[in-house]
């Protein structure tokens, strides 16, 4: 039982990570990126990559993976996404599809479209078990790993937003561009900076999770519907929000998968559905937020 | 100017000297090869390609006096595309045998092009045993799931393996997987005491196997189409599942020769049973493989790869037996009841079920210098489709 709850806890931390990314840019920037899932995508490849070719240890490919994504995120916010800032969002979301079928297209091409697998170091493989019965609650060290480096970008990503300037400057320059330009806030800069921030972490979601999810070149398109989900039932104003909505999606999914195994699979999109008929503007919007 | 006449001149006379003799061969034998080379299945259309065309290059690409021409489609294992492809080929290029089909739907898609246009159809790769059963026109090299089950259900009884759970991927091959395999061990006195379906788009196994961990059987049966199954394996291993007593069995494609190397020691002693190892100790299966090795930068053939190479020996044998004619019903007539060596061991194509009759192996995952390997340990001979005797 226990255990249960702990695998989807895991699950769902890593599906926040995931999903977290797309909540910063289509939340706070208001940009509709189902590229994002290419983003993740570029972080597992540039683990696998260098754990592969260069022998870099997993835990320094991390924020590799974090900056690569980044770094690829800004290049492609500076030249591709900027102009679609004002378009409308169907514009927006048939470019970003796109984007990701040229992704997929592209991973096939160099690298191959077999599953890529990365070793993971000796001490994150084991698993300890506490007490016994129907309460043993067994973790996997990867799983409690993934929970922990998730607790903590929460924290730093909560704190970022809300109490420094930047995060201020950056609500500024989503509620009203021109005012915040005029206050001197560098509008692009701010963009440029969340954009590539939201993609590193789209990344590191990816460099996490290739190891539990799988990694091949159809990977956006496999997870374009669980980010999404994370981010629609969440809402997208808030990091609480999708932070909640992932765990609850993900506890539903591995629960409903171990006691109704026939029925497992469609359990997260009832419960989607029953969610946002109950809120359709996500679960945790606040009162006169942007939904 | 003077090097542009010289050119034309060359290639003038390339032509009037090729174009006669073209003639006389009369019309080359076309084989429309459509498999998945981009996407998830991509691995299932490299393998075959590259086997198909080592064939060619052994030998040779003149059969009974007609040059034999592969074009490769792409169908990126979507079964419209599939259908689309296939039509073109019939009727555009008016190919003489098609052949491929990298997964069930897309063969299931084919079958009725098959039989209108009385084109015989060379199924290298999909599985499920209904297959066969769709066109007269269709030609089974590859194998089927109730084959290498039912056998694993026969081993597994005779090694203290009673109480098994099983675990497929809900499609039809992991269906016939499950039923076939389910319904021997209760035949032979086992044991299932629950039986899995995961979604083919399934992110996490953990709940799956957390399930059967807490279920406790003597082993857990597994059928993932390839690519899945190093992920089963890993957490498999990671759940401690193994330390729990419980064993990891599965149908060959969970460790795939194309994967094996990459998944790393948690593979090591799974035991599955297949119709085909890269590490099959036969003279004829050490050649293609070094032969294989050779021609695609050091890939190791798997399961896919010998289904198309005997899938061309299947072609290659049948044309000569027309004496170069061709002609569909003929082809296929020819194709029935074929007795040949292939890498796999002895293989029969039965003439009844136009399916393949073959041994199947139990292997188990060993290393050797410093790779891995499926090394065969045990055999059950000439095994016919079960799925066909009713």
């Amino acid at each position: 039982m226990l255990t249960i709850l702990f695998d989807g806890i895991a699950y769902g931390m890593l599906l926040f990570i995931l999903a977290l990314g797309l909540a910063v840019t289509m939340g706070l920037m208001n940009f509709i990126n189902l590229a994002h899932g290419a983003f993740a995508m570029a972080g597992g490849y540039i683990t696998v990559l260098l754990m592969q070719r260069a022998g870099v240890p997993f835990l320094l490919c991390l924020p590799l993976a974090f900056l690569g994504a980044a770094l690829i995120g800004a290049v492609l916010e500076r030249t591709l996404y900027r102009p679609l800032y004002r378009k409308p969002h169907l514009d927006q979301v048939l470019f970003s599809i796109g984007l990701t079928f040229m992704a997929v297209a592209s991973v096939d091409y160099f690298m191959g479209s077999t599953q890529q697998f990365i070793q993971l170091p000796q001490w994150l493989r084991g698993r300890t078990e506490i007490g016994s019965g129907a309460w043993t609650l067994g973790m996997g060290h990867y799983r409690l790993f993934i929970v922990a480096v998730c607790a903590v970008l929460t924290l730093v990503l909560q704190y970022i937003l809300s109490r420094t300037r930047f995060g201020s400057r950056l609500r500024a320059s989503v509620d009203d561009q021109r005012v915040a330009a005029g206050l001197g806030i560098n509008v692009n800069i701010v963009f440029l900076s969340t954009f590539a921030f939201g993609s590193g972490l789209a990344g590191l979601g990816g460099a996490l999770g290739a190891e539990v999810l799988g990694l091949d070149p159809s990977f956006p398109l496999k997870f374009m519907i669980y980010f999404l989900i994370v981010v629609a039932v969440g809402g997208t104003s808030s990091i609480t929000g999708p932070l909640l909505a992932a765990l609850l999606l993900g506890i539903a999914d591995v629960a409903g998968k171990y006691y109704i195994p026939k029925m497992g699979a469609f359990i997260v999109y009832l419960l989607m559905i029953v969610i946002l008929i109950w809120r359709p503007q996500g679960l945790f919007v606040r009162q006169g937020g942007k939904a | 100017m003077k090097k542009r006449t010289l050119l034309q001149a060359a290639a003038c006379a390339t032509l009037v000297s090729a174009g006669p003799l073209a003639w006389a061969q009369g019309a080359p034998f076309k084989i429309g090869l459509i498999l998945p080379m981009t996407g998830q299945q991509a691995t299932t259309g490299r393998q075959i390609e590259a086997a198909a065309r080592l064939w060619i290059a052994q030998n040779g690409d003149t059969v009974a006096g007609r040059k034999v021409e592969l074009i490769v489609k792409d169908d990126t294992s979507l079964p419209d595309q599939t259908r689309r492809l296939a039509q073109e080929l019939v009727v555009n290029e008016k190919v003489d045998v098609l052949a491929g089909m990298g997964i069930t739907p897309s063969a299931m898609a084919v079958a009725p092009i098959a039989t209108q246009s009385k084109t015989p159809l060379v199924v290298m790769a999909a599985a499920t045993s209904s297959i066969t059963e769709a066109s007269p026109f269709i030609v089974r090299t590859s194998f089927t799931l109730p084959q290498v089950s039912v056998a694993l259900a026969d081993w597994a009884p005779k090694n203290n393996i009673k109480n098994v759970v099983t675990l497929v991927t809900d499609y039809g091959p992991g269906i016939d997987a499950e039923k076939y395999f389910k319904e021997r061990l209760q035949f032979n006195g086992g044991k299932v005491p629950e039986s899995l379906r995961v979604p083919l788009r399934n992110p996490d196994f953990a709940p799956f196997l957390q399930k059967v961990r807490d279920l406790k059987p003597d082993a857990l049966f597994v059928f993932v189409p390839s690519g899945a199954g190093a992920a089963v394996m890993k957490q498999f291993g990671e759940r401690g599942m193994d330390k729990a007593g419980i064993k990891l069995i599965a149908t060959g494609d969970v460790t795939d020769d194309d994967q094996l190397n990459d998944m790393g020691d948690v593979a090591l002693n799974v035991v599955t049973s297949h119709h085909y190892s890269a590490a099959h100790p036969s003279p004829a299966n050490k050649k293609f493989v070094e032969a294989f090795q050779k021609a695609n930068r050091n890939l190791r053939p798997n399961f896919m790869a010998v289904g198309g190479y005997d899938g061309m020996r299947v072609i290659y044998e049948a044309l000569k037996k027309t004496g170069g004619k061709g002609g569909g019903p003929a082809l296929v007539e020819a194709m029935k009841g074929q007795i040949f060596e292939s890498p796999r061991g002895p293989v029969f194509i039965d003439a009844q079920t136009r399916d393949v009759v073959h041994n199947v192996y139990l292997r188990k995952v060993e290393k050797k210098d410093g790779q891995l390997w499926n090394v065969e340990f045990d055999v059950i001979k000439d095994v016919k489709d079960p799925g066909k005797t009713k």
